[in-house]
């Protein structure tokens, strides 16, 4: 029986794709033969255009690279900016952003769970219900600076402003009823028979092409690496906090589940010692020497010079390790500004977990990257 | 604490392994000659006591007159991390040996280092543009892509609101 | 069907009056009017013609209403079980939803691909929306309330059912698109075999009753005073299991995967022509849901109670109700994968089915030949069928692996080091 292989292009428009992100698979039956990834869909060329802007100008762009954590994408770019001109943020901002960077951690599993499980088919159910959750974080978010999605809240030296006073009552209130939520995930998602079938053995990365793939993140968790940046490189408060890393044995589609549903739950405890161990204090630190803010130009933190030299800053973020190398000649705006985004780079292995699959499997690995485009194209 | 490497000891380390390997060593960074990059980075990731088994980052810069392509590495086993450097001379056609048989993870940003700024990596196996599509002219994240009047490069002078002259361009 | 007047004691009903005012036969008003009919005078063939149409047109006129109400329902339903409120702007409570929904169907516009077989692109909504209908013309509404009592009406219904399969293929043929013909080939693999599990479940029930006429077997129910459910627990859920994937809902709704293959064989289908497969996919389950009310659960029947009630109140509640059980399972489960299904039905349910045919043949052999009394064999056949519905499902389960640890749950493992790798132990990586 002669059969021939068939080409089939998932996306750019497809529900289930994440975004605009076209897979060009070569289907023999239902398994895939070969895999060809096609991006650069949503490239809006963040990099090139940061090098004519400020140093805090570009603050918003990296709201929008990764646009479902953007306080973590804020930390990043701000950290590795610090470092640039070796300054030290403020005890309290330090708190602030640990929490900050929590909630958005939970905020960024909901999504990234409630779509994956919507991958497998169970038509917006467990979307629904973490969504719930996820929206009274955003609330949070409101109150705090004022923007759901797009925060722009940190600063290079701090925050931009501190926080409300209703916004530890509310925070302490929505803590205080997720381990019941996160329990009811567990048992609904985890437990589920079609779900379990459908996630386990599909889409496995082992440990050591995980780490000769740069993957981060959830995804190297999951395939039994513990290494995560909270704990190995401490930055903003984290070493002060106690909490575990959660890993996976299989580095499979359901084993990237189960860490993220235990990081979820890790967020809330890191959440719950914040609160409490928050000290009063200035948010934004002091910056005021001759060579960083010019005479007669607006205050800082905007007019910020640092000196010539590079810097790599590194964060967790909820998709891996976030980074952002700052090189400076000692102008107003960066003279190089890179990305290093985890959804990209996580995306090195996609061929190899899909190979072998079949279409149905395909989505699932997907979701279970968790990439979101903003971050992949810039 | 991830210990950041000195470069001034990776230098060393390397120096002991392939005496002429080394073009700068500081304690940012260490730089390599780009011929012996893949040697080297290979006794980087094998040597025990360096253990740099996992590619953070590779990104490429322009330099003006030579591109320099930088590694940050990340040995997760030991704690630490160092930057790597190598240049290319040749501004017009810029070409640098491919980490991909040493790193993996390699693959994908080599790929974007190619298409934005142009950097060909002899070795890779398969180098296309990854965000802009087979045909655009140039590569954009280069300092000279969209020449300006003048000679003018993309940038800041001077800060929104500082007195000054021009706002816009540098050079 | 007669009712036995030394039955029941102090008021009661009474059986059924050929009165036009007794409702629990609305053949009783149908009639009347036939009757007026021929006394003005038409000929003999006026009111064979007339009875006929009514019938039909009841039949069409409580299809569409029923499926307008339960577009409006299912999303009400499927909203709360989501923690959110479903459609509630269109008219009070969004009740005027499905009508907007029908409006916006007819006036979207049907592009049609040029490159599609016109005739077949044509010919796919229609062939899926006559096989439910049809289906509908043999099922006992109420005493006496039938389109037509056919001797074979289960292997009819089974029969106009898998017109269906060819339905399906041709619209995704005629489509011209690859994701269309990927759906339509999967969707036909999975109903062929699911059509075999209900063929099989549904011979308890014949065996039992005696008889392939619809009527015969809610007779048959009503006479001895029990639901086949409860003698054939097994075959029952085979049953519910097969009729949700022949009428593609979920957990089986791979025809409708949308986030896989968008939209399966109806992708190319826009306006009205979409329309006669969204509709049909509720009329299927109409179709079906009437079928297990009427073998299953005792038709329009209820242990008496169809004295007071009529007939067909009880069968619509029923209907309901099963119905309700489709939408809560979409609401709740995730969606197998095509293999997987496929493996569930030749691996699992059919040994099962088959096991179950043997087992029910046997009782009622013994049944027949011991000339036992109905009172004593019934409640013994239900519980020794209940049993063994419970022991075959967890015995055949455990023996197919299903119970094995890499089928349960498990959570993260929780550390405070980091670099260590956790020993991968190499998963079985299931076949494709």
């Amino acid at each position: 029986m002669k059969t021939e292989p068939f080409v089939v292009s998932f996306g750019p428009q497809h529900p289930s794709t994440h975004g605009v992100f076209r897979m060009r698979l070569t289907l023999d039956g239902e398994q895939i033969t070969d895999l060809d990834m096609v991006i650069g869909y949503l490239h809006r060329s963040m990099e090139k255009l940061a090098e004519e802007r400020s140093f805090t100008q570009n603050i918003p762009f990296t709201d929008r690279t990764d646009y479902i954590s953007a306080m973590t994408g804020n930390l990043a770019y701000v950290l590795a900016a610090e470092k640039l001109c070796g300054i030290e943020p403020p005890e309290r901002a330090q708190w602030l952003r640990v929490i900050m960077s929590e909630l958005q951690r939970f905020a960024s599993h909901s999504m990234a769970v409630g779509f994956l499980a919507n991958d497998c088919g169970a038509w917006q159910t467990p979307i629904m219900h973490m969504l719930r959750d996820r929206e009274k974080v955003l609330d949070l978010f409101e109150m705090a600076c004022g923007a759901r999605l797009t925060t722009n809240y940190m600063r290079i030296g701090g925050l931009s402003r501190d926080i409300p006073p209703e916004f530890m009552p509310a925070a302490r209130k929505l803590i205080a009823e997720l381990p019941k939520r996160m329990d009811e995930y567990e048992d609904l998602l985890l437990e589920n028979e079609i779900i379990v079938i459908r996630s386990r053995g599909i889409g496995v990365l082992p440990a050591e092409l995980a780490i000769a793939s740069s993957v981060s993140g959830p995804m190297l968790r999951g395939s039994g690496v513990a290494w995560d940046i909270r704990k190995a490189d401490p930055y903003a408060a984290y070493d002060k906090i106690d909490f575990d890393i959660c890993v996976g044995t299989n580095g499979d589609v359901y084993d990237r589940f189960l860490v993220r549903l235990a990081e979820m739950r890790q967020s809330i405890r890191i959440l719950e010692q914040a609160l409490d161990m928050i000290p009063a204090g200035p948010v934004h630190a002091q910056i005021a020497t001759a060579t960083v803010q010019p005479e007669g130009v607006p205050s800082a933190p905007l007019a910020l010079r640092p000196p010539a030299g590079e810097a790599y800053g590194r964060i967790e973020s909820p998709r891996g390790e976030l980074g952002f190398y700052v090189v400076s000649d000692g102008g107003p705006a960066p003279y190089r500004f890179h990305i290093r985004s985890p959804s990209y780079i996580n995306l090195t292995p996609l061929k190899e977990m899909v190979v072998g699959m079949t279409v149905a499997d395909a989505v699932m690995i997907l979701g279970s990257v968790d990439i979101v485009l903003g971050e992949v194209d810039r | 604490m991830t210990a950041d490497l000195s470069g001034l000891d990776l230098g060393q380390r390397i120096q002991q392994k392939f005496p002429d390997a080394v073009v700068d060593a500081r304690p940012e960074w260490t730089e390599v000659r780009a011929d012996r990059l893949v040697e080297v980075c290979t006794f980087l990731r094998d040597d025990p006591e360096l253990n740099f088994q996992y590619l953070s980052s590779l990104t490429g810069v322009d330099r003006l007159d030579h591109f320099e392509v930088v590694y940050h590495l990340l040995s997760i086993g030991r704690n630490q991390a160092s930057t790597l450097k190598a240049r290319c001379h040749d501004h017009e056609n810029p070409e640098v040996p491919s980490v991909v048989s040493v790193w993996r993870g390699a693959h994908l940003q080599e790929r974007e280092t190619f298409d934005l700024m142009g950097i060909r990596f002899r070795g890779h196996p398969d180098l296309r543009r990854v965000f802009l599509w087979e045909g655009f002219p140039g590569h954009p994240l280069r300092k000279d892509w969209l020449n300006f009047p003048g000679g003018q490069m993309a940038g800041l002078e001077r800060f929104p609101g500082e007195p000054g002259g021009k706002l816009e361009g540098r050079g | 069907m007669p009712f036995d007047p030394s039955t029941g004691s102090g008021l009661r009903a009474g059986p059924i009056l050929a009165e036009w005012y007794d409702l629990r036969d609305l053949g009783n008003a149908v009639g009347a009017f036939l009757d007026w009919i021929r006394d003005q005078g038409a000929p003999d063939w006026v009111p064979y013609v007339v009875s006929g149409l009514i019938g039909v047109v009841a039949i069409l006129l409580w299809v569409i209403l029923s499926q307008l109400a339960f577009i409006w329902i299912e999303r009400r339903v499927i909203g709360r079980m989501q923690a959110r409120i479903g459609p509630n702007r269109v008219g009070p409570q969004g009740l005027l939803q499905p009508i907007a929904d029908t409006i916006k169907l007819f006036l979207k516009e049907a592009i049609t691909s040029r490159k599609v077989d016109r005739a077949l692109f044509w010919a796919g909504p229609v062939l899926i929306f006559m096989p439910a209908l049809a289906v509908l013309a043999v099922i006992p509404f109420g005493s006496g309330m039938f389109l037509t009592d056919l001797n074979v009406g289960v292997l009819f219904v089974i029969a106009v059912a898998s017109v269906n399969t060819v339905a399906v293929f041709v619209a995704g043929w005629a489509s011209n698109n690859k994701f269309a013909l990927l759906g339509a080939m999967r969707t036909v693999a999975m109903l062929i075999s699911y059509e075999l599990i209900q063929v099989l479940a549904l011979l308890g029930v014949v065996l039992f009753a005696g008889s392939m006429r619809m009527g015969a077997v809610v007779d048959w129910q009503s006479d001895f005073n029990t639901w086949v459910l409860f003698l054939q627990p097994l075959a029952f859920i085979a049953f519910i299991i097969a009729s949700a994937v022949e009428i593609g809902r979920s957990p089986m709704d791979i025809s409708e995967a949308e986030s896989e293959i968008v939209a399966s064989y109806h992708t190319e289908y826009s306006g009205i022509k979409f329309g006669f497969f969204y509709a049909a996919e509720y009329i299927a389950a109409f179709a079906v849901c009437a079928i297990i009310v009427t073998l299953y659960l005792g038709g329009w029947t209820a242990w008496g109670l169809e004295e007071w009630v009529p007939g067909w109140l009880l069968f619509l509640g029923k209907l309901y109700l099963t119905f309700f059980l489709f939408v809560w399972t979409r609401g709740t489960l995730p969606r197998l994968r095509i293999d997987q299904l496929m493996a569930f039905a030749w691996k699992f349910l059919l040994p099962l089915v088959l096991l179950n045919v043997l087992v029910t043949g046997a009782e009622v052999l013994i049944w027949r030949e011991g000339d036992l009394s109905a009172g004593l064999a019934l409640p013994i056949f239900g519980a020794v069928n209940a049993g063994l519905a419970v022991a075959l499902i967890l015995g055949w389960a455990t023996f197919m692996g299903h119970m094995r640890p890499e089928h349960r749950a498990k959570r993260a493992v929780l550390t405070r080091s980091w670099a260590r790798y956790i020993t991968l132990h190499r998963p079985r990586q299931t076949s494709p």
